[in-house]
């Protein structure tokens, strides 16, 4: 059994799949839009938060958060499910299959084996879309790879229940009713006024363009607190959740100034495609940051006074982009 | 990130290079277009250092094992590029008790079911787990 679904690839997980099921069902949708009405862009570093004694570094906003709003900021009806059972969960997922539907769902990306090795660790955040099941194996569409993919119900078991932080508990997601007549415009002005106050208001250190300098404040200290080992390693942990992870470039910035471009062009609001120019700018000094870290860790020394400089280079973008929300805050709609 | 600035830094490394990321970037006159990238070096070194360090801490448990100072349980927890509280929540375990196990003297008193359920999480046969390090 298998649906007429499009495949299509982009740049991040969430986003792709939110994208490609409301094409699905004949919303006209990119993967730009879709991330900025879904308030996709943040910046998190939890310095508390360690995995493989690593703290945490985010360039976006909580997982699930994208879909979530998206979907309810356009006003489509979604049904979302968790299991506890294994096998229920692959009956579940059979039944809307055996529908027609396609059916996004949450994975561990250790257990997804038409993934290549260098990205297949213990993250449990990945989302894909499957929809069908031929020969006994299911037909995936994963927004990261440019083709269709096959899974065992094995490993797709495997990676739907995989362990850890967070746990996937099977979850999936698809999408039930679409209204007759879609207006972004609401949708992106409450996706803009959101990411507005995510990432300028939290008074705390570890959330929004505050915690670009306390990240900016511990990389300065990294040499004196740390092992050369160790700076390497959580310079190019940075470098991974910003690069790596599929974020479009620039830890999301670009696909954020895209979303910008474009609601300019929809909207006839030349300030947006001003405010787009500047925050290209911005991941450009991102790009530039990771280009300096990547130096740091191929020397492998630890030199003080390039940490001062790598922190000065991330302090001017944490500047930057606290001014930039600002502006952005002040568009009048 | 102008759309001739997009790297195409090709790594051949644990197949890196079978995706080709889907990236952002600007056209001559400014428009937001979608592009492939083979990849960047600098997040192939990133990827490469992060993957060399799993690599050198697992040498050095194996050394570890066939000293007689651990049990296969670390070796094969970081091959499978587990931690220690991922490792207790697959087998349904408390941390103490996996760490009790690291253990070469108590590894060698566990019976059928246990060596049973830590293979399966470790997608070895269990006379690869019981054997590995001798």
């Amino acid at each position: 059994m298998s649906t007429q679904f499009t495949h299509r690839q982009h740049a991040h997980c969430e986003s792709g799949v939110t994208a490609n099921l409301l094409q699905h069902n004949g919303i006209q949708i990119s993967e730009p839009m879709a991330f900025g009405i879904g308030a996709g862009i943040f910046f998190g570093h939890l310095p508390f938060m360690k995995v493989s004694g690593i703290p945490g570094t985010t360039f976006r906003i909580w997982p699930g958060y994208i879909f979530k709003r998206v979907t309810q900021r356009l006003g489509i009806k979604i049904h979302t499910q968790k299991f506890s059972n294994e096998a229920k969960a692959q009956q579940v997922l059979d039944e809307a299959l055996g529908q027609g539907i396609p059916v996004g769902m949450i994975a561990g990306v250790y257990y997804l084996d038409y993934l290549p090795e260098a990205f297949r660790f213990h993250f449990n955040a990945h989302n894909l879309v499957v929809y069908g099941k031929e020969d006994g194996k299911y037909l995936v569409s994963d927004p990261v790879l440019e083709g269709n993919s096959v899974i065992s119900p094995e490993s797709l078991t495997k990676a739907r229940f995989a362990k850890g932080f967070p746990e996937p508990k099977g979850k999936m997601y698809y999408i039930k009713e679409v209204p007759d007549t879609i207006d972004f415009t609401k949708g992106i002005q409450d996706g803009i006024k959101q990411t507005c106050f995510f990432m300028s208001s939290p008074p705390l250190p570890w959330f929004g363009v505050n915690a670009i300098h306390t990240l900016a404040n511990k990389i300065e200290k990294y040499p004196k607190q740390l092992t050369p080992r160790q700076c390497t390693l959580y310079l190019g942990n940075i470098i991974r959740m910003q690069e790596e992870i599929g974020t479009g470039g620039g830890g999301f910035r670009f696909l954020y100034a895209a979303f910008l471009q474009e609601a300019a062009n929809l909207l006839g609001k030349n300030e947006l495609g001003i405010l787009s120019e500047r925050y290209t700018a911005i991941g450009d000094q991102w790009r530039h940051f990771a280009y300096s870290a990547a130096r740091l860790c191929k020397a492998r020394t630890s030199d003080l006074v390039s940490y001062t400089d790598l922190s000065k280079l991330l302090h001017d973008i944490g500047d930057k982009e606290k001014a930039f929300f600002k502006d952005l805050k002040k568009v009048k709609w | 990130m102008k759309t001739n600035e997009v790297p195409q830094d090709k790594e051949d490394y644990k197949g890196k290079s079978e995706v080709r990321k889907l990236m952002y970037a600007t056209k001559e006159d400014g428009t937001y277009t979608q592009m492939n990238s083979e990849g960047w070096e600098v997040e192939n070194l990133a990827t490469k250092q992060a993957w060399e360090s799993v690599l050198e801490d697992l040498q050095e448990t194996e050394q570890q094992v066939k000293q007689g100072l651990l049990s296969p349980i670390p070796y094969f927890m970081q091959k499978s590029l587990m931690e220690l509280p991922v490792l207790a929540k697959y087998m349904g375990k408390w941390q103490w008790q996996i760490k009790k196990h690291f253990k070469p003297e108590v590894f060698k008193k566990l019976d059928q079911k246990i060596l049973e359920q830590y293979s399966k999480v470790f997608e070895v046969s269990v006379s690869e787990l019981t054997n590995f390090g001798k």
